[in-house]
């Protein structure tokens, strides 16, 4: 027998899971998704018609939820200080713009963000960072670890970590499940978890159901569909599987885990249809920050034009908004 | 956040009732133009949703029935049947596109006047039925392929009675094939839902279709009876109840005119353990309370393997209680107002009828409006094959659940009705679904979903739901006398 790691919880034995073979045989018992179905509905969620009042208290509720996130090659400490004015005051001309739900970068950027956020009085903005390898995932443990370490003392609040999708697709779980596991005890307390799928790459929703409930018993804080650099993304039957997954772990464990898209979310046309997948698959009390976030960059500007459109009836021109 | 205190309430979104000019009353349409009854009857239509008169329509009485009919003879025997089949396509071809450009107002129109939501309207109904149109204008140069032999005749003028549950949808499926086989064609709608179909006859005025191919003749039951009876129909076609199907039955039982039937049903929705549960939660809701349950083919009957009952019908019921009930103006309106104050009494009665039996009934908790016909999406649990509420047909959104602990007991209690309409199987093992539709005795079988409708797929029923078959290449044939001999016309010569 293959034990599953030392530290992971007690939830996993609830699931019946101490090993490789109870765990695979876990997740492939889970009941499949049919995918024609799982996109109808999707589809047929995609037609609400959000107006008025519900699509303002939508557009500030997707604005306070947005992780808004730069991950470039190109990054520089100036572009990373002028993302945190954004995220602190994405319209400096209307102090009742909620601020966003966190800055996401990658490592190296944590602390410069951090240090900035604090020094313009948004200490209340956490700094994401996306570690273990991100986006492949490829390094050893030992290298994943101290990614996470450094983050951590950096600043970073929340790790944004990969799952090894060569090991899930190849069947060995137990490596995926025990990964998730170092990386949750390595943030112990000082940060929250949310371990990315790259939906996109593990192709099916049977996959994608599988994979979020192997992250969930592992001791994710919330599951994540995409490293925002494969394509297709954070799609709405993907998002939709994956709340229905949160839902269900929820009525058996008690436990609430937040889901968060990242990845071809762009309007707030489409944000607002994240909400509405929120709102009727997992329930109202998804919607909060705490529960549900959007990795997006050029989101914001859109949820703001919106806002504007809202607020004086008629769009303005794009050069109201700043670039970055 | 407490789970009651939702702040993402939609803010009503309605479709603007602009887009329609519905007149204040309205004449019978036969022989190319809009003609007063004969009858000198009008009758009210209302909106269900608010039961605000919306307009008046002709009650057509014998006389009308009969001038219509002689008008179709006219239309089939002078231009009609001497139209050479690529000729009668376009006219098809020119109805459909006509109605394609309408479809919002035909949208709007059917929510109106039938109670159902304009989400169903505009995504279902009305796509479906021009699809009906462009489907079988494609036909209409084809026929000799339609397997009614080489030279396939028409009967000549056809009466068409349609129910209300989907009234310009199911006058597609009767006008299209009627027409592109060649014949032509008395319709009466149904009482409570004409607007649609007198919107159509301006459409085909406007197509510029020969004055007679199509009449319609408003009206209630006693017009529908004048029709049925005519002796100038040579072929008949029906949807609606099972009751009135027989009755239509028995009148035309001792001529030799043909009839099609599409009647009641009341289909199973076999749930297996290893199906995709989420999607089965779905296809069970929209197999019920699509359409308000007004649906012939409705799943009405959620057969369930006892094994996952518990945790199938907790999922369900949160389901159910996502629901939106309420204005079918609105767009984001999932379940619409019934149709009528009669088949809400109907309704009510056999519901109640179920909790005196013993079966236990669930609804959500959700708002209604005080005015117009409604009732809570509903099902039933405990609910054993004697019970009424499992053997009658509701026509309502009222679900009733039964559970088997085999597949063989699943199937035989899906066949334990005197319907065969339709039916539903759930799972993600293929040779399960294979097997279960071979054993299944229903005309239509879905697998992995339900209610799923195209032009060119044959819709029908075993049993009591009827006879015959519509749409696709099957659904030509009860317009057509089969023959493989060319038709000889007296000194004319051959013609096709």
């Amino acid at each position: 027998m293959n034990q599953l790691h030392a530290s992971s919880s007690n939830l996993a034995r609830d699931f019946g899971i101490t090993d490789d073979r109870s765990l695979a045989l876990f997740l492939k018992t889970l009941p499949g998704v049919d995918q024609v179905g799982a996109e109808a509905r999707a589809a047929e969620l995609a037609t609400r018609s959000i107006k008025k009042e519900s699509k303002s208290w939508a557009i500030d509720m997707a604005i306070s939820m947005v992780d808004l996130t730069t991950l470039e090659g190109a990054d520089t400490e100036g572009k990373v200080r002028s993302l945190c004015n954004k995220a602190h005051r994405p319209d400096p001309t209307d102090p009742d713009v909620p601020h966003v739900g966190a800055v996401c970068v990658y490592n190296d950027m944590v602390g410069i963000a951090r240090t900035h956020l604090d020094s313009i009085g948004a200490t209340d903005i956490p700094v994401a960072a996306v570690s273990t390898a991100f986006p492949s995932g490829r390094a050893s443990m030992e290298v994943k670890l101290r990614d996470t370490r450094d983050a951590i003392e950096a600043g970073a609040s929340e790790i944004d970590m990969v799952i090894d999708r060569g090991a899930f697709l190849s069947g060995h779980y137990k490596s995926v499940f025990d990964e998730i596991v170092a990386i949750k005890q390595e943030c112990g307390t000082k940060a929250h978890l949310k371990v990315i799928l790259e939906t996109g790459e593990l192709v099916t929703y049977d996959n994608v159901r599988r994979a979020s409930y192997l992250a969930m018993i592992a001791g994710a804080d919330f599951i994540k569909t995409s490293t925002g650099k494969v394509t297709p993304a954070a799609t709405a039957p993907v998002v939709l599987v994956m709340l229905q997954a949160v839902r269900d772990f929820f009525d058996r464990t008690g436990i609430q885990i937040g889901v968060k898209p990242a990845g071809g979310i762009r309007t707030s046309k489409d944000a607002i249809k994240q909400l509405v997948l929120v709102n009727e698959i997992a329930g109202a009390q998804w919607l909060s920050p705490a529960y549900f976030r959007i990795g997006a960059s050029a989101l914001l500007n859109d949820l703001l034009m919106q806002r504007f459109k809202m607020r004086d009836g008629y769009y303005a021109s794009s050069n109201y908004v700043s670039v970055e | 956040m407490s789970e009651n205190s939702n702040p993402f309430t939609y803010a009503p979104a309605p479709e603007s009732r602009e887009l329609v000019s519905i007149e204040s009353s309205y004449d019978l349409f036969i022989d190319g133009k809009f003609v007063a009854p004969k009858s000198k009857k009008r009758f009210p239509t209302i909106n269900p949703a608010t039961e605000e008169v919306l307009s008046k329509i002709s009650l057509g009485g014998k006389e009308d029935v009969d001038l219509a009919v002689k008008a179709a003879r006219r239309a089939y025997e002078r231009v009609w049947s001497k139209l050479p089949g690529k000729e009668r396509g376009k006219y098809l071809y020119r109805i459909a596109r006509l109605m394609q450009e309408r479809a919002r107002e035909f949208a709007v129109l059917e929510t109106l006047d039938n109670g159902k939501p304009i989400r169903e309207t505009r995504d279902t109904d009305i796509p479906l039925a021009i699809q009906h149109f462009f489907y079988h204008a494609g036909w209409a140069d084809k026929l000799e392929y339609a397997g009614a032999g080489s030279h396939p005749k028409p009967h000549g003028v056809v009466g068409q009675i349609i129910p209300w549950n989907f009234p310009l949808l199911m006058l597609a499926w009767k006008v299209a094939p009627a027409l592109a086989t060649g014949n032509t064609v008395v319709l009466k709608p149904a009482e409570t839902t004409s607007l649609t179909a007198l919107l159509f006859a301006q459409l085909c005025l406007d197509a510029g279709l020969p004055a007679g191919v199509v009449n319609i003749v408003t009206g209630d039951g006693s017009t529908g009876a004048s029709l049925v009876a005519h002796k100038g129909v040579d072929k008949f076609a029906f949807t609606g109840s099972t009751e009135v199907g027989k009755a239509i039955n028995r009148t035309l039982a001792a001529s030799a005119r043909p009839v099609t039937l599409e009647l009641g049903g009341k289909g199973a929705n076999i749930v297996f353990e290893d199906a995709a549960i989420d999607q089965a939660i779905e296809g069970i809701v929209q197999g019920i309370f699509f359409n308000q349950g007004h649906v012939c083919c409705a799943g009405s009957r959620l057969l369930i393997q006892e094994n996952i009952h518990d945790l199938f019908i907790e999922k369900l019921e949160r389901r159910i209680e996502e629901i939106r009930v309420g204005d079918p103006m609105d767009k984001n309106t999932d379940l619409g107002a019934i149709n009528s104050k009669e088949q809400l009494a109907k309704i009510i009665e056999l519901t109640q009828s179920g909790e005196v039996e013993g079966a236990k009934a669930w609804q959500p908790d959700c708002a209604l409006p005080s005015r117009g016909f409604w009732f809570r999406p509903t099902i039933f649990t405990n609910v054993t094959g004697a019970h009424r509420i499992a053997r009658e047909e509701i026509f309502g959104p009222v679900l009733s659940v039964l559970t088997f602990r085999t597949p063989q007991e699943a199937i035989e209690k899906a066949n334990n009705t005197p319907y065969g309409l339709a039916a539903g199987v759930w799972s993600e093992k293929g040779s399960r679904i294979l097997w279960a539709s071979r054993e299944l005795k229903a005309g239509v079988i879905w697998a992995n979903t339900y209610n799923k409708f195209d032009a060119a797929s044959p819709f029908g029923g075993y049993k009591e739901s009827g006879w015959g078959r519509e749409g696709g290449r099957h659904g030509l044939l009860p317009y057509l006398t089969h023959s493989s001999t060319p038709r000889v016309k007296s000194g004319k010569g051959v013609r096709r």
